[in-house]
Order: C-alpha cells, then structure tokens, then sequence
C-alpha cells in the first residue's frame, strides 16, 4: 500500500477528487494548509502599513491506496492539478505499514 | 414651551446616537486580532453603563448644572436634583430631562474612543478606572466649558456638535495613553493584522448612520438647522471616504476597504463641529481635506513610533483639529444667524479664537490624562503581563473567546 500526499491549489480541489473518482478512487481526507515553495506570499496593507504574507493557503490531499494503483493516481492528480504556473503543489509518495477499518476490524488492503 | 416634534425628533437623536458606542465596538473590534476582539468590544460596550452612571450621579451637573467660574458646573443638579420634564435652560421647546440624555450619549462615546489608542493591552481594571477618572475629570469639564455656560463659550468658541469637546479631546488623551502605556509586543517586528474587516466596515456604517442623530440632533429642534447639519454630515463623509481612497491608491498602489471606512469616519469627525454652521460646499471642502491629513497622519505615526494601536490620534484628533479650524474658516450666520461669521465671511478672529479652543482642550486633556494614567497605575497597574498579552485579553481578562473554530 502506499499513500499519496498531494499538495494542491485550493481552487483545483473539485477538478482533482472527480478525476480521482473516475479512476475509481472513492476516499480521501483533505485539509486546508498554508505553505509557501517557489511561489512568493503576496503583500497586504492596511492603513498604510505593509505585511508580506509568506505562507500561502493550500490544499493537502491523502490517499492510501494499493501499490499498484499508486502511479496512476500520481498521474491523474499531476493532470487535474496543473495550471503550469508556480504553485501548482507537490506530490509524496509513502509506503504505508498497515490499514485497519474501525468499524470492522478488517486489516491491509481489504480495510481500504 | 414643549415642541412635540422636536421632542420626538430628540427622542430619535438620542437613540441614535447610542447606537454609536456598539457601532464604535465593532468598529474598532474586526480591526484588532482575533485573540482580543471580546476584549476591545467590552471596552466600548461598558461605558454605555459606567458613563451613564456617572452621568446621574454628578457627571451631568458638572458639565451643565450652574456654572462655577466659567471651569465647571456645581453639583446642584446631582442625582439629577431639578432636571425634569419641564424644559431647562439649554433648550426651551424639549424636556430637560431629554436634553440630559442626548448629552449623555456624546459623554459615553468619548472615552470609548480613546480604547483605540490602548486596545490589546491594558489591565480591564485599569481601563474601568481610566474611564471613570477621565470622564471625571477630563470629559465633564472641557464639556462645561463648550457646552455648559464656560469660558470656551463665553469666548465665542464655535462646536456645533463636539469637535473640540469629544474628538480633539479623545484624541489628545490617546495620544498620551499610547505613548504612556508603551507599544504593544512584538510592534513593527511581527505582523499586527485586523482580523475582521467586514465586521469594521459594519461598525463604520453604524456610526455614519448614528452621526445624523448627533449632528442634527445637536440643533435640539427638527428645523432649518438640523436639516443642513445631516446634508453637511453626508457630504463631508462621502467626500473623505472618496478623498482617503484617493489619496492611499495614489501613495500605496491600492484603494482598500478600510481605506474608505477610515475616510468616512474622519469625514465626520471633522464636520462634526461644523456641521450645523456651514453649508453643502464648504462642508465637501472639510471632508475631502480630512480625507487627505488624516490619511497622512496615519502614515506618520510609524515614524514618530508611538503604537496607537487603532489610529485615533490621526482620526479625532488630527480630523478634530481640523473640523474646528474649518469652523472658523466657512462658519456663516446665514446658515445658522445662532453662530458667527469665519474667515471666509469677513470674520478672520473667529479662527483664532477656535485655535484657542484647540490648544486649551489639547494643553488640559493630555495634562490631566497623563496625571490620571500615573493615578492608575499606582493603583491597579496598567498593562497585562507579556504573557497575558501573548495569550489575548479575551481568555486572560474575561475567560471567554470571541471564536470557536
């Protein structure tokens, strides 16, 4: 199993969860992150006084899925996240030990 | 003689102008982080029953009650002792006791004006006893002396709604509040943010709106007067929020939001002792000027490195300062045949003797707020400690939090 880590733009998150979908992943867990990589932070004034703002809000994608499926995931989000500007994200790859479903125990990959 | 309309028009002023102080709290509430927004917006809702306390006490007979020496009221009208609903000696077509509580609500609003100054550190105990003390011994007198049969009015000094009363006032006394009580931490090293601006921008359309009932109101009749003073009151508003948004996309490449709120509201702090004295033009005049200085004011206060943490310095009292100023400038007995003459009507002395107004009321505000800051901190201390302020007013003073998310 492995799981894939994709830091995305927040506004491609739709294009990205129905590409997966029709690939036949049908789980992930999102959360909103701030970050900033080669894309700069943008500036803010209020009343006169300036604030460049770093970190930039991002969205964070997990998804375990089998070892064989893990490329075509990559390869999918890859496509339904690009723009080709900076700050289009990045894409991790883990190996992942083991998987239990709560609800039923179940273990490995029958628990994803 | 009692006027059943103005009586009912009053009645609506008054109420208006209470709606200020809660627009006020919002105001400065979204422009402070989110760690002290209950904190701020305390300081501003509580005068509402600290100031009106006072008031009844002793506060409005020493700013009204008989004169002592042109410097104070006595306390012959204590406990409101005689004010009643018979007409008194301020107005003659509304009941007494009306008249007592639209001036409260101009005596509650202006020591919440000076928590901008002060906002995300100081002591809530310290900050009860500033209040208490300052209207005491600040607010009631300057208001006597305007207002009240003192020497400012003796002198010819013109404030149609309280320019020099409430804002030049405030704004002196923030001035030696914030350099007193010390920037707060982390100024100019990490990034002090507004938290929530829509909140601000609500505060500010809630305090445009409660200024028809102070500036008109200030005429205490539904006439001729109170009719120029809400136009003047518009226009000059407008102009500011135009000319500040102006003025910030010329000089920093962008017109922002709290840009035209700020603007707006130094526009009706300057008209503010103009209003019932000048007419449409003049009033554009003073509100695209306020606009401008009071942007630049702002910008200046980086340099001068004092943490006025919510501007009001640059507003009510650069704005003030220029409102009364004006006064004298466009003041016309045409308008308004109560009044007098300014410059531009053949009256140059009226100028100078507005200055005298403004100098007395900023000399004898940031003197006696600086006496009142030592008083109160000998005796309750007047800033958080560095870890309170790190943690918010919100959980350190009143352990509760303005969000749960």
């Amino acid at each position: 199993m492995k799981k894939i880590e994709a830091i995305i733009k927040p506004f491609k998150l739709d294009d990205v969860k129905e590409a997966l979908n029709e690939i036949g992943v049908h789980g992930m867990t999102v959360s909103e992150v701030k970050g900033y990589g080669r894309q700069k932070g943008h500036k803010e004034i209020y009343r006169g006084a300036e604030y460049v703002v770093d970190f930039i809000p991002k969205i964070k994608i997990e998804i375990v899925v089998a070892s064989e499926m893990a490329n075509k995931v990559v390869e999918t989000i890859v496509q339904a996240a690009n723009t080709g500007k900076l700050g289009d994200g990045k894409i991790f790859v883990f190996p992942v030990e083991g998987a239990i479903r709560v609800r039923t125990g179940e273990k490995g990959r029958d628990a994803l | 003689m009692i006027n059943s309309g103005d009586t009912a028009f009053m009645l609506i002023a008054t109420t208006m102008v209470m709606f200020m102080t809660p627009g006020l709290a919002l105001f400065y509430g979204g422009l402070v982080r989110s760690k002290n927004v209950l904190s701020t917006i305390l300081q501003s809702f509580i005068c509402l029953g600290v100031v009106s306390l006072i008031w009844v006490i002793y506060g409005y007979s020493i700013a009204f009650g008989p004169d002592i020496k042109g410097f104070s009221g006595n306390l012959e009208w204590a406990f409101l002792n005689g004010v009643g609903l018979s007409p008194g000696p301020y107005s003659a077509n509304i009941p007494h006791l009306l008249f007592c509580a639209f001036q409260l609500m101009f005596a509650i609003i202006t020591p919440a004006l000076i928590t901008g100054a002060y906002a995300e550190r100081m002591k809530f105990s310290a900050f009860l006893l500033f209040t208490a003390l300052w209207t005491t011994f600040v607010y009631l007198p300057v208001c006597h002396w305007v207002w009240g049969g003192g020497w400012l009015g003796k002198l010819g000094t013109l404030d149609f709604a309280g320019g020099t009363v409430i804002h030049i006032n405030s704004g002196a006394a923030a001035l030696v509040v914030a350099v007193m009580l010390g920037k707060r931490r982390g100024w100019g090293k990490e990034s002090i943010m507004p938290h929530n601006l829509s909140m601000t921008v609500l505060g500010a359309g809630i305090l445009w709106f409660g200024w028809f009932g102070f500036n008109a109101g200030s005429a205490l009749s539904a006439g001729e007067v109170a009719v120029m003073a809400l136009v003047t009151t518009q226009l000059s508003a407008g102009a500011a929020a135009v000319s500040w948004l102006a003025a910030e996309w010329i000089y920093h490449g962008k017109p922002t939001t709290l840009g035209a709120a700020s603007g707006a509201l130094a526009g009706l702090v300057a008209i503010t002792p103009a209003a019932g004295f000048v007419g449409p033009v003049p009033a554009i005049i003073i509100g695209i000027v306020a606009g401008i200085i009071c942007c630049f004011a702002m910008m200046m206060k980086s340099r001068f490195g004092y943490d006025d943490a919510l501007d009001v310095v640059a507003v009510h009292g650069v704005g003030g300062i220029w409102g009364a100023l004006a006064t004298g400038l466009f003041a016309t007995k045409t308008i308004n045949p109560a009044g007098f003459d300014g410059l531009f009507y053949g009256n140059p002395k009226q100028v100078l003797i507005q200055a005298v107004g403004i100098v007395a009321a900023i000399a004898f505000s940031m003197g006696v707020t600086a006496l009142i800051l030592k008083v109160v901190d000998n005796v309750t201390g007047l800033r958080v400690t560095d870890e309170e302020e790190i943690q918010g007013l919100d959980v350190t003073q009143h352990s509760e939090v303005g969000y749960t998310m």
